[in-house]
Order: structure tokens, then sequence, then C-alpha cells
């Protein structure tokens, strides 16, 4: 047994900078002779730009350089580009209207970057840009997801008529519209489901600098993945080739989808360093931030399910719209379609599934993955179309989930929308979480609380997604215009320590830790010993980063096979030494033992040995450092069931959340406790989208209505309860780990489980979220 | 540019601002204190508490010259001789912090709250913490470190 290995709740090694103020986030990052830059952006949610004049604000105290997107063109910067490309209706890709680095002919959204300030200090900086002078002629704008596309509604893009960049279906419609017509049942459900700000703590920043002696640029640059910003930056925008472009992404203070993508004032810091032959930085305030990032989330759906006369689904029918903003982001259109889609047939064996999706520009800011991205929107309608249903039918929630389940012998499983799930038992989670949650005893806690005047709820969630992303062969068949493997060197150094270069990207996760615990459970080697490194170009090799809960169950198992070729290597040195067949020796535990005997060498003697090989085995290398690329073979498909219980006081609307039970399926978890802080912290964000937050533009003028933590409704501590957290694993026959992703888990099975429980407890149908107490109030008053 | 003193984690420290700098301006940009975070600018996030004269202050929201004189705190003189402060190692041991982006200001916030809530019940402690945002953890965590470090800070 390998102490502080697979299972250990070890306490987190880079704690210990974050706790005395020691870590290195990028706004923490300062170079010599530094400047600072600062974007002019639109006030108007659609202009066209008649003219921009800036001297006066070139000539202004402390100005180094003002910019326009014409500077950048003629440097034959490219513009930001959109990854994805699926296939719509009718065999038409989705369009993709080009996107400049900062605009040239309209402003699109509130917050579109015309210029760029470059100053000794943000502050000259700032007021340089009030010194700019744009001439805008206003244009009619449109916000709405629903309107975007309505016949006289404002044209974005040339190349978008009616404002649609896709129409995309999935499914056999005939067949569904059949099993409709002969249904013994049908229940329908209109759900919007409400735009998120993704707003992790650390706002987005980025220092440019360049070396002219080497012609290289160094970025350094809040990013999930600084491999994948530097191809794009590389590839498509032309800021430099690969090998004279660094991208660093230090300790990054939260990401949750947002910090994925290439961004506009992270390519001018790099442009503008080499420009200007000084470093640059830029750090978003909290303002920007809202303008700025993208969004998540979105979709106005009606979904329909058709039924048998005992409850079993035999069709369901879906027809949704997604807000894409005002130009497609990275992921952009794939999210909406692919990653929506094929989960919408969740844990149950609905037969056949049809999805019209309807892909939308508008005057916002773009919309594109954030935490979760599509599979939350996917289960939310599915598991309030469940509950719909099970009202319809008289049925308890419970018991129509039980006579739909995917059965855990059926694994694995086929669904009707391309995924093909590896394991998995539904009825397993669902039992214990209502173990766990007293789901027989809620009539009488209901019965207590109605004497203390108080509505009482209870809502379940049955969920599963689609995560560690991806097959490379899969995604790409899709649309997607990268592999989604994984990459892991896995390096002992001459005197026993082991150095571990990772393709993903730690922003809160714990991957020191929970990496190396895997090598040291492999290799035996006390975790102290270990060292993971990441977000650095020039250190690691290429790596596809983190996103789509892919860390663990791709790149773990990257580091893993490295390890193992270790060991391969490492069984060629120690039987040359120990003098014995390279078939008779065994590893465990960190040594190397001639089978059958006492004969043994640990795995620090064989390292050092191959940096010092002067009794060597013959055609070995020197040297015991080792790359391992992993593609997985089928996504990880988490699942589990969640309850929430809640009370409501009918008089203010105002809610509690008295319980929340979580039962998931991650396989096997490397550290316990990481694991459950992410389930806490994904509840959260569910619950968030729930009760709190949501992105509102107005209607008439375009304004980001809520542009601020006073606008928008964070979640604090005040708003939540403590969770109870269980688990219900099954082994995934494609993860050499048997490991599940678990990041993105609470985000996705939260929101139907909250708001099931508030229509429980109000006996409605439906409430739209965010379920706020004015809306929770109004509906308690009209429902008696 | 005017000149401010003050005394920062035991240290006497001064240097010239402009009259708009905010204090945790001049933590970070001075004095090169870039545990003291900002998360927002409508102070509502709580990243960028310290104290000042022994109260947790959210230092966007004082002018550094109207720190002039005063005792500052930062997350950075905690620890002692090398051993973390209880709230520190409470928060290590509980989990109570992901990205560590809020960390500092939320450590910041609760020795403040325990010292004015000795033995602080949970509802106590996620009222008093209402205005330091956290987006990792769902708060769950930082509730039972504080906890743990208000048993210990008390004994």
């Amino acid at each position: 047994m390998v102490e502080n290995g697979i299972g250990a709740s070890l306490r987190r090694k880079e704690d210990n900078r974050f706790l005395t103020g020691k870590g290195n986030y990028t706004d923490d990052i300062n170079r010599p002779g530094q400047t600072h830059a600062y974007l002019l952006r639109s006030p108007h949610a659609h202009a066209t730009i008649n003219s921009i004049e800036i001297a006066a604000a070139k000539s202004a105290p402390g100005v180094v350089a003002v910019f326009v997107g014409q500077d950048l063109v003629a440097d034959a910067v490219g513009g930001l580009v959109c990854g994805a490309s699926v296939t719509g209706k009718g065999g038409e890709v989705n369009k993709a209207p080009p996107r400049n680095v900062l605009t040239m002919d309209k402003a699109r959204f509130v917050g579109d970057p015309i210029a760029v300030v470059i100053a000794e200090t943000l502050a000259q900086a700032k007021d340089g840009a009030e010194l700019i002078a744009v001439d805008y002629t206003e244009l009619p704008s449109v916000v709405s997801t629903s309107g975007a596309d309505a016949p006289g509604a404002p044209q974005l893009h040339e190349e978008c008529p009616d404002n649609v960049a896709l129409d995309w279906e999935l499914g056999d419609k005939a067949a569904v519209d059949a099993a409709f017509a002969s249904a013994a049942k049908t229940a329908s459900v209109d759900l919007i489901n409400n735009r998120m700000v993704t707003n992790p703590m650390e706002p987005r920043a980025a220092v440019g600098e360049y070396n002219s002696g080497t012609d290289e640029i160094t970025l350094y640059v809040t990013s999930q993945n600084p491999h994948v910003h530097r191809l794009v930056m590389s590839a498509f925008m032309n800021i430099a080739p690969e090998h004279k472009f660094r991208v660093v992404a230090p300790d990054v203070g939260g990401g949750f989808g947002s910090k994925i993508f290439t961004y506009n004032e992270e390519a001018i810091c790099a442009w503008a360093a080499k420009k200007i032959n000084r470093p640059v930085k830029w750090t978003a305030d909290r303002s920007e931030a809202f303008l700025s990032d993208a969004h998540g989330r979105d979709h106005v759906t009606t979904a329909e399910m058709a039924l048998d006369a005992d409850g079993k689904f035999l069709a369901m029918r879906v027809s949704s719209k997604g807000n894409m903003g005002a130009y497609l982001q990275l992921f952009s259109v794939s999210i909406p379609t692919l990653f929506h889609g094929f989960l919408l047939a969740g844990q149950y064996t609905t037969p056949v599934i049809y999805l019209e999706m309807r892909c939308v520009m508008t005057n916002t800011a773009p919309v594109d993955a954030a935490r979760g991205a599509g599979r939350p929107e996917a289960t939310y309608l599915l598991e309030r179309l469940v509950d719909v249903s099970a009202l319809e039918m008289g049925l308890d929630p419970a018991e129509i989930r039980r006579r739909n389940f995917i059965k855990a012998e059926q694994m694995p499983y086929q669904t009707p929308v391309v995924q093909c799930y590896d394991s998995g038992d539904y009825d397993a989670s669902l039992d214990k979480v209502l173990a766990n949650a007293d789901y027989d005893g809620f009539a009488a806690r209901k019965a207590e609380a109605k004497g203390r005047g108080k509505l009482r709820g209870i809502g379940l969630s049955a969920y599963i997604e689609a995560c560690g992303v991806a097959p490379s062969a899969a995604v790409g068949s899709l649309g997607v215009g990268v592999g989604l493997w994984e990459s892991a060197q896995v390096r002992f150094n001459p005197t026993g320590g082991v150095t571990v270069f990772t393709g993903t990207h730690s922003h809160g996760q714990g991957h020191e830790t929970a990496f190396a615990q895997l090598v040291t459970e492999r290799l035996g080697v006390p975790v102290e010993n270990v060292e993971v490194v990441h977000g650095d170009t020039d250190k690691g090799q290429f790596g596809m980063g983190t996103y789509g809960s892919r860390s663990l169950p791709v790149g773990g198992v990257a580091i893993v096979n490295a390890c193992d070729k270790i060991i391969a290597k490492g069984k060629k040195i120690a039987a040359h030494t120990l003098e014995a067949s390279e078939d008779d020796i065994e590893f465990g535990e960190g040594n190397f033992t001639v089978a059958g005997t006492d004969k043994t060498m640990s795995i620090a003697e064989v390292a050092f040995t191959a940096y010092v090989p002067h009794n060597y085995p013959e055609g070995v290398e020197p040297g015991l450092d080792e790359i391992a690329f992993f593609d997985p073979l089928n996504f990880s498909f988490p699942a589990g069931a969640h309850v929430c219980e809640i009370e409501i006081d009918p008089d203010t609307g105002t809610l509690e959340i008295v319980n929340y039970t979580a039962v998931d399926d991650f396989g096997v978890l490397v550290n316990p406790m990481i694991v459950e802080g992410q389930v806490h912290g994904g509840l959260a964000h569910g619950i968030g989208q729930a009760l709190l937050e949501g992105c509102v533009y107005d209607d008439d003028s375009g304004q980001l209505i809520t542009g601020s933590f006073q606008d928008y409704c964070m979640p604090r501590a005040d708003n939540l309860p403590s969770f109870n957290v269980d688990y219900a694993p099954t082994v995934p026959i494609h993860n050499p780990l048997g490991v599940k992703g678990c990041g993105e888990a609470g985000a996705i099975a939260a929101p139907p489980a909250v708001i099931n429980a508030i229509v429980n407890a109000l006996g409605i149908k439906h409430l739209d979220m965010p379920a706020t107490a004015e809306k929770v109030w109004r509906a308690a008053q009209a429902a008696g | 540019m005017p000149t401010v003193s003050m005394t920062v984690n035991g240290q006497a420290v001064s240097g010239e601002v402009e009259g708009r700098t905010l204090l945790v301006q001049f933590l970070r940009e001075n004095l090169n204190l870039t545990g003291t975070h900002v998360g927002c600018d409508t102070s509502q996030c709580g990243a960028c508490v310290v104290h000042v004269n022994g109260d947790s202050m959210k230092s966007c929201t004082m002018l550094a010259a109207q720190a002039n004189g005063a005792d500052v705190i930062t997350i950075e003189g905690l620890a002692k001789g090398g051993e973390m402060h209880p709230m520190q190692q409470a928060f290590m041991d509980n989990h109570g912090l992901q990205c560590g982006f809020c960390t500092p200001g939320m450590v910041m916030s609760a020795i403040d709250l325990v010292v004015k809530h000795p033995n602080p019940d949970e509802a106590t402690i996620r009222a008093e913490l209402e205005g330091n945002i956290c987006r990792c953890t769902g708060y769950h965590n930082i509730v039972k470190a504080v906890q743990q470090a208000a048993k210990v800070m008390g004994g």
C-alpha cells in the first residue's frame, strides 16, 4: 500500500503559497519598462463607426501609443476565430462572420473594443482614452434570444441573414412525430435557460513582452490552456510563429470556461509589446469583465415528451434557440448543438429524440462554454420535462424516473443521440440519494412546515453528463477544429526527485496535488518528491488544457502512461544491475525486485544509474524521462441523483434550501477531499443559476443592466446551505484509471433539482430561473 | 504628489502617491504586496480585505492617504516564524480554497469575524462573510475552516 497515493485526501501542495499571499497571478506580474493598456469600448449596442479621432489622445500626458483596428490589419494581424464548424440542416455549415481584434466598421455590442491606449500608467491610459472622439451612427439593436430572428429584426452581420448562424437538427423527426401522434399522454414545458456571467474571481489579464535580441514574444495570460492560446494566436492571428512565442498561464484565479478563449486584449498585449518594444499590461476591471468575457447558457426552449399509459417515455421533441452573442467565440455553435443535443437522452431509455436548435446572433457579448457548457441546458430541460410528465401522469417523480432508467445491466448503452454510455447504475444512485435525503419522511416535514406557515418542497434531478473531452476522431468528425488528446512528461531527476509536466492547466482544481498522487501511486515515490509543472509553453510539450472535466480522465491517464514507460525502462536497467533477466524483474512500491529473491533496487537508484550509466545495459538510452500522449476512446460519463429540499415564506417569497443531498458517480476518487470541493463549487454555481444569477440586457437600448456585482447576484455564503455529498461509483470501461470528471457535475445537476423543489412547494407546473424572491412571491400569490 | 506613511505588517513604510491612489493600489503597486487582490470595482467582492487598526477593511474602499499613520496587516503579515496563523491552517486543513484568488480577503475577514464573534455558529459565519465572494468552494469548506479556527483561536 503506497502512502498518499490514489484515494488519499492529501492536503494540497499549492495551498501554502495561496494562503500566505505568495500566489503569482497575471496581474501580480510586472516587467521592467512596462506600459499599461486601456481599451476604449463601444457605449452603444449597435452603431456604425464613421470615424475615430485619436490625435488628442496620442499627445496626452504619458501616452505611448494609440492603436485602432486598421493598425493591426496593416500588420497582418488576423481576426479572432471560431474553432467550430458544425453542419446543420441541408448540410450547411455554420456561418462564421469575421471579427477584427478592434472593430472597424460597426460596433455590435456594448463593450465591443474600438481602440487601445497604451501609456506609462493605467490612469494616464484611461485619461487618454477620454480624448478619443468616435463618430457613431446609432443603429437599432436586438438582444433577445427569441426575437433575434424575427422579421425586421436589426441585422448584425451580412453573412448571417435573419441573424441565424446555424440551423441544426438531431434525430429522426418523422419517427418522433409518429410517436407523439399515437401516444397515450404528452407533456410539454416552455422554459428559459437564463444567461450567466461566468465570473471567476480573478478578472482576465495579460502582460506582453518582446525580446528584440531573440525576436521572441512572451505573453503572461489568464488562460485555461496556454498552448491553445499560442496555437490560435500563431496559426490564425499571425502574432508570432509558435517557436518564437511563449505563453505563460501562471496562477489563474478560476476559469469556469471563460478563460478558454483567445480574447482581443490578449492579442493586443502580445502584438503591441513588439510594436512599441516595451512590455504592455492589461487587467480587466470587473465592469470590463461583465462586458467582455464570454457569457454562458441563454437558451429559449420548448420541450415535449410522449408517454405510454404506464409513464414510459416514447419520444422527446425539443425546439430551441441559443444566443451566440455578437460574434462567434472559439467553441460557440458547438455548445448548444453537440454538447447539448448529445446529452438529451439523460439517464432514460427514450427510444427516439428530435432536437432542432437555431443559433442566433444578437447585440450582446459572445456566448460560449461556461461550467457544464451545453450539458446544464440539456439536463435542465430534460429533468424539468420529466417532472412535468410525472405531474401529467400522477406519478411520483422518483417512480417515473425508475420506470424509464437505463438499467445497469444494459451498459454499455447506445442512446439515440450519438453518445454511447460506458457505465452507470442510475437506480443505485437514486436509491442512495433518496435514503440519504430521507425522501420517505418528506410528507411529515412538509406538514410540520405548514404549521409554521412555510411551504416546503422537494425536488429531484437525475443527471448524466459527457465530459473528459474527448476522442479526437469523434470530435473531429463533428467539426471541432482540434484533437482533444492530452500529453504528459514524467522526468526523474538524477537524485530521485520527479518533475511531471502536464498539458492541462490548474486554476483551482488542485492538479499539483492530485497528479502527484497518481505518480506516487504508480512509481512509489514519496509525494513530496513529485512536482507537477503546468502553464508554460516553454516548459512542457504541447497540451490541450483544462475544460470539459478532462484533466484527470485524459491528462491523468497520460501521466500514468508515462509512468509505465518509466517502469518499463527501469526494468531493463534494474535487470542489468541485478544481473537478472528483464522478465524476472517485478516492480512495486518503488522497488525493482528479482522475483522470488531479496535482490532489489529502488527506483531512485535506477534513476541515478540512468544518469550515471557506467555499468549499463547495451542499447538502452541514458536518462529516465518519458513522454506519453493519451487520446481517449470515449467520453467520460459521470452521473448521479440529487435531491433539493426547500422552504418558502409565502408572504415574502424568500426561500431557504434546508437540505441539499447529492449522490454522484465519479468512478475512482484520486483525492476525495478535492472531489468533494469540486462538487460543492459546482452546486453553488448551479444553485446560483437557479435562484440568483441572470444576465440582463435592456431590450430597447441593448445596454447591459447587470454590469457589476451590485446588479448581478453572485451566490454568497448566506445564500447557500452546507451540502450532503456521497457517491455511488461504477467502473468506466474506457478509462484506464477508472476515473470520471467531477468539476461540472454540480452545475449540471443542481438547477433542475432546485426548480423542481420550488414548483413542488408551490404546486405549480413551472417557474423560470432565476427564481428570485419576487418571482416566487408572485407565483405563491397566484397559486393561492 | 503627497507622501503617505503607515505601518504595514509591522514595518514602517512610506511612499509618494497620487491623491486618487487607493490603499489596495499602494499595497500592490508601491509595496509589491500582491497577496491582496482586486476582484471587482464596486467594493462587493472582498478579495482586497486587509486589517486597518485591527478592523477588517476593503482596501479598495479607502484612499492610501486615509490610511496615513495607520497600522495595516495584510495576508503576507499573518504567518509568524514560518508558522501559519490558525485561520490559514484551518483553510488548508478543510480545503477552504481552490483557485486562491478570494482567499487572502476571505482569511482576513474570517479572522476579524472570529475576533468579534469568538464562538460563531454556522449562521453567524455565513452572515458575516456576506461581503466576500468565492466562486470556487460553495463556501461549505470555508465555514468548516472558520469553525475549526475559532476553536483554536478561542483556546
